[in-house]
This record gives C-alpha cells, sequence and structure tokens, in this order.
C-alpha cells in the first residue's frame, strides 16, 4: 500500500474509532481534553507505524491498546503523586494491573452512555458556540483540525486555538464528564441539539463563501443527530431534529440549479427530492410523534417539512396546516422568523393580503431591520397584491441585504422580473 | 457521500427457492447492522431471496427476453445490500472490512452516483428526465 493510501486508510479508521477511544478514555481520565491528547498520541503512533507495518487487522484494538499504554503511564505517574498524599501502600504492579484492567474494561464496555457524556460536555453552555461546535464536530464527528477549518472557511490554526481554548475551559471550570439530570438536562440537551443544526445550517445555507451548500457538514450533522437519536431514543426533541435535517437534506440536489443559483422551496423539481431521505425523516417524525407529549420546536419544524415533502406538487401543499404549526412554533419558540414563515404560509393559504398584514407586523421588528427575507417575502405578496413599484422596491432591497453571493443574483433577478404597470 | 456495500454470497446462485440465511449468522449480522445505525452511517439495507426465485430480463436486439431464476450462467449474484453515507471510499471499506461475513461472502464496494459526479451536459439531461435519475444509471 501507498504512503496516502495508508494516511486515507488512517483516516478513516480515525473518524470510525475515535469517538469510542477519546470517550472511553474521557471516562477513565476523568478529563476530555486529556482524553483527547491520548487518543491524538495513538494516532500519532499509528502514522508512525502503520505506513511501515500496513494498517493492522483489527486498527481499532491496535489504537486502543496505544492510548491505553500512554494513558497508564500517565496515571501511574499522577499515581504515584497521589500516594505521596494518601500514602496508599499497594505493590506497585498490582496497582498497575487494576489500572489496566479498569482500561480494558472501559474501552470494551458498552461506550454508549460515554460518548453521550461525551457530547454533552462538547457542547457546555460554558463554551462559546463556535468552541462548542469546533469540539463536537472533533471529539465527536472524528473531524480533523484541517478539515473543520475547511468546512468553516477558517485558517487552521483558528480552529486549533478555539479546542485549546476549549478544553482549558471545560479543565478549568470543573465541568464534570456526565450527562445531567433534571432541569438542567433539558437545558443541556437543547445546547447538543442547537450545536448539531447549527453545523447543518452551516452546511446547508452557508452563510459566507459563494457556495450555496457545503454537503460534508449537512453530512456531518446528520451523523452526529443520528447517532444522538440511538444513545438518547426516549427524546422526542432529538427525533424532531433528525427528521428536520433529514428533510431539509432531501431537497439538497434540487435547491441549487445547473449554475449554482439557489431555487426556492416552491419551484423545485420535487422528482429530484431524495426519497431516501425524505422516507427516513418521516419515519424519525413518526418516532418522536409516538413518544407523545407536548410537541418541541424540532418536532414542529419537522412537521413543517414534512408537510411539504409529502406533497408531490406545489400546488398540492396543506398551506392552511403549515400555517396553524408555524402558529404552534411561534407559541413554543416565538421569533420574528418563524412569524416571517407565519406569513407566507398564511399569505398561500388564505391569500396575499393576510399574508402581507401578518409580514407588515413586523416591519418595526428590530432583529429583522436588516434581514433580507423579510423585504423578499414582502416584495412576493405586494407582487400577488399588483403593487409592483413597492415590490420591486422591496425585492431590490433584500437583494442588498443579503450576504451570499448567489442568494444576491437571484433577487435581482425576482427584481427585475417584476414588471407591468400598477394594477 | 454514498456508497453501496453489495453483498455477494458464492453458491447463492444455485441456492434453492425459499433458503434462508441460519439463525446464528443473522444474529451476527444484526449486531454489525446495529454498529453501523449507532455510528449513524447507515442510510438502508436489504437482503434479497435467491435468484431461484427471481427472474432475469436482457434486451437481445433491444428486445426484452425474460428468463427466470436460477441463472445456470451466473458465477455471481447478489444476496443484499447497505447504504451507508460516509466521508471517503476508504471509510466504506473499513466498514466493510468490520462485517462478519462468512468464508463463502464477498462484500463489493461502490460509490453512489451524485448529480455533482456528472459533467454539465449529463446534469442538464437528467434534470429534463429526472425520474430517469434512480433507474437507469444503475
Amino acid at each position: 500500500m501507498e504512503a496516502a493510501d495508508t494516511h486515507r486508510a488512517i483516516d478513516a479508521v480515525w473518524r470510525i474509532e475515535s469517538p469510542r477511544l477519546i470517550a472511553g478514555l474521557a471516562r477513565l481520565v476523568r478529563d476530555v481534553g486529556l482524553a483527547e491528547d491520548l487518543a491524538q498520541d495513538a494516532l500519532v503512533a499509528a502514522l508512525e507505524k502503520w505506513p511501515e507495518t500496513g494498517v493492522p487487522e483489527n486498527p481499532g484494538a491496535w489504537l486502543m491498546t496505544a492510548a491505553k499504554h500512554r494513558a497508564i503511564d500517565l496515571l501511574r505517574h499522577r499515581g504515584l503523586a497521589d500516594r505521596k498524599h494518601a500514602e496508599i501502600k499497594a505493590a506497585p504492579d498490582v496497582r498497575e494491573r487494576s489500572l489496566e484492567d479498569a482500561l480494558v474494561a472501559a474501552i470494551d464496555d458498552d461506550i454508549g452512555d460515554d460518548l453521550l457524556r461525551l457530547m454533552f460536555t462538547a457542547c457546555h453552555p460554558t463554551l462559546p458556540p463556535e468552541a462548542r461546535v469546533a469540539l463536537t464536530l472533533r471529539m465527536v464527528g472524528g473531524l480533523t483540525t484541517e478539515e473543520i477549518a475547511r468546512a468553516f472557511l477558517v485558517p487552521e490554526a483558528t480552529v486549533a486555538q478555539r479546542i485549546v481554548r476549549a478544553k482549558r475551559t471545560l479543565a478549568k471550570a470543573g465541568v464534570p464528564f456526565e450527562v445531567p439530570r433534571g432541569a438542567e438536562r433539558a437545558e443541556r440537551l437543547a445546547s447538543v441539539l442547537e450545536v448539531i443544526y447549527l453545523v447543518f445550517n452551516e452546511g446547508y445555507v452557508a452563510t459566507t463563501g459563494e457556495d450555496l451548500l457545503r454537503p460534508g457538514l449537512c453530512e456531518d450533522a446528520l451523523r452526529l443527530g443520528r447517532v444522538l437519536a440511538e444513545l438518547m431514543p426516549q427524546e422526542s426533541e432529538v427525533h424532531g431534529l433528525v427528521a428536520l435535517m433529514e428533510i431539509q437534506a432531501s431537497r439538497a440536489a434540487a435547491r441549487t440549479g445547473p449554475s449554482g443559483e439557489p431555487i426556492l422551496l416552491l419551484d423545485q423539481d420535487r422528482s429530484r427530492w431524495d426519497r431516501l431521505l425524505i422516507g427516513r425523516g418521516l419515519a424519525a417524525l413518526a418516532r418522536a410523534e409516538r413518544l407523545g407529549g407536548a410537541r418541541g420546536a424540532y418536532v414542529l419544524q419537522a412537521a413543517i417539512a414534512a408537510g411539504h415533502g409529502r406533497a408531490n406538487a406545489a400546488s398540492e401543499t396543506d398551506w392552511p396546516r403549515i400555517a396553524s404549526l408555524y402558529a404552534e412554533l411561534q407559541a413554543v419558540a416565538p421569533s420574528p422568523i418563524v412569524e416571517l414563515n407565519r406569513a407566507v404560509a398564511v399569505g398561500m393559504a388564505f391569500g396575499p393580503a393576510e399574508g402581507l398584514r401578518v409580514a407588515d407586523a413586523l416591519l418595526s421588528e428590530k432583529a429583522l431591520a436588516d434581514y433580507h427575507l423579510l423585504p423578499a417575502v414582502r416584495g412576493d405578496l405586494l407582487e400577488k397584491l399588483g403593487r409592483v413599484a413597492e415590490a420591486r422596491a422591496e425585492m431590490t432591497r433584500a437583494a442588498s441585504l443579503t450576504r451570499n453571493a448567489r442568494e444576491r443574483e437571484l433577487l435581482l433577478a425576482r427584481a427585475e422580473a417584476i414588471g407591468g404597470p400598477e394594477r | 457521500m454514498r456508497f453501496m456495500m453489495l453483498m455477494i454470497p458464492k453458491g447463492y446462485e444455485k441456492a434453492s427457492p425459499g433458503t434462508m440465511p441460519d439463525a446464528k449468522h443473522v444474529e451476527a449480522m444484526m449486531k454489525y447492522n446495529e454498529s453501523l445505525q449507532k455510528a449513524g452511517v447507515l442510510l438502508a439495507l436489504d437482503g434479497l431471496h435467491p435468484p431461484s426465485m427471481g427472474a432475469r430480463v436482457a434486451f437481445p436486439g433491444g428486445k426484452p427476453k425474460v428468463t427466470d431464476g436460477p441463472f445456470t450462467e451466473a458465477k455471481e449474484v447478489l444476496g443484499g445490500y447497505w447504504m451507508i453515507q460516509v466521508k471517503s471510499k476508504e471509510e466504506a471499506i473499513e466498514w466493510a472490512k468490520r462485517c462478519p461475513g462468512l468464508e463463502n461472502e464477498m462484500i463489493e464496494v461502490r460509490q453512489v452516483q451524485e448529480m455533482a459526479d456528472f459533467p454539465p451536459d449529463v446534469q442538464k439531461a437528467a434534470s429534463n428526465f429526472s425520474e430517469l435519475k434512480k433507474g437507469s444509471r444503475a
């Protein structure tokens, strides 16, 4: 095998094994930063050894053994330091044996719980959002720093620094390696879901750069979501998020035209929607709804996405239902963006005048002052009402506000296409 | 990116109708499937009844000709597939290596074509006849 091939094979093994490895080690050393360092040491050892020897038959076990040795060295060292204080008199070989047993047990166990702890720790609210994202992708997603940097279009050094700082913050704050209980649990789960959806959206609606879609990040987020759904099968919002992402991702191929220009939901060629992903999304939504209870924000968003996903043509969309789901969402998670979406749905369900009434109520909303989709939605509704000049002005304003180059082109084209005399 | 892991069990081409895998093997496979699911990479999977219960449709001279199974001339036949979503071909291979395959079994790893893989003219043709997307390119 060529060295380059070996390196790609090591990358693949790393992606599969590193979350388990880090999670198992973290349970033992009770410090995710240290666990990650130990796992990285094992990776370095593999990078040195495997190009000569070839990838071992059971590469996961190899990495675990390498990390284990490093951990034992480290714990023994620490143990000696501890012993001075505690005056523990156990014979070194006994201590070593039990340590090794504990390590093997930790690593061979079903690491599900540890993986969940790892996710909750990486998404701890004490960290800034971009650090949570970087740490989660790195430790749970198995991405390298370089891959994270490339995906987010930032220098590798920036990501590396974010990760180092995040690990330090976690250690300093003494964040325990556990899944919290009680009231804190809901709040912390919300942060985990938020991080995953943030990654998805960064891929789905690229906020910066020329491309409208970075599919790699969408796939990373879906993978994290699917892993979480297996770890927390009783949490309806987890299935809701997975459903939402699967259904949104199903439209990826239909969202852009041949020259990369964006195509809006209602104009998309639905035969290009990915039926496999829609089916997976609907199944995840059904799983969420089977769990019962009040519908959370992700379940509701997934239900809205499913409403579109089930319609074989835009004209078959059940708009009154979607409008009422937006109203329910607005009650659960109030946001001017949700209200703006409700304006669109109301416009489709009950006519543009009704939609415009909802949209106009948002004009005084400070959070939307520079948000391009408010004038875009108003422009569309005004056009349908025959108020051409206002419509064109709004669409042009929308174009001036977006940061995405492709979207700007689309909005300018829309503005130009609005024609004819005032009715 | 997506990969199909195509399971090719030697001997399945001769298997009689209704042949089922033994319970022990199924159990091992279930564990494997579960590991794919838990890792968030599994999109879909199916097992196939033996070819003796199927048929082949060929097109000699452009006309459909149906042959009922078993297909005596076939050297390899499919027994099932997994569709997985992974970062690289190497990762797909790593997952395939973890399958508790039997002596007679072989997994072929193949990447699923995406629209972006095609040159613009093919993409255009595909978008005009998008229903063909799934069926005809296999």
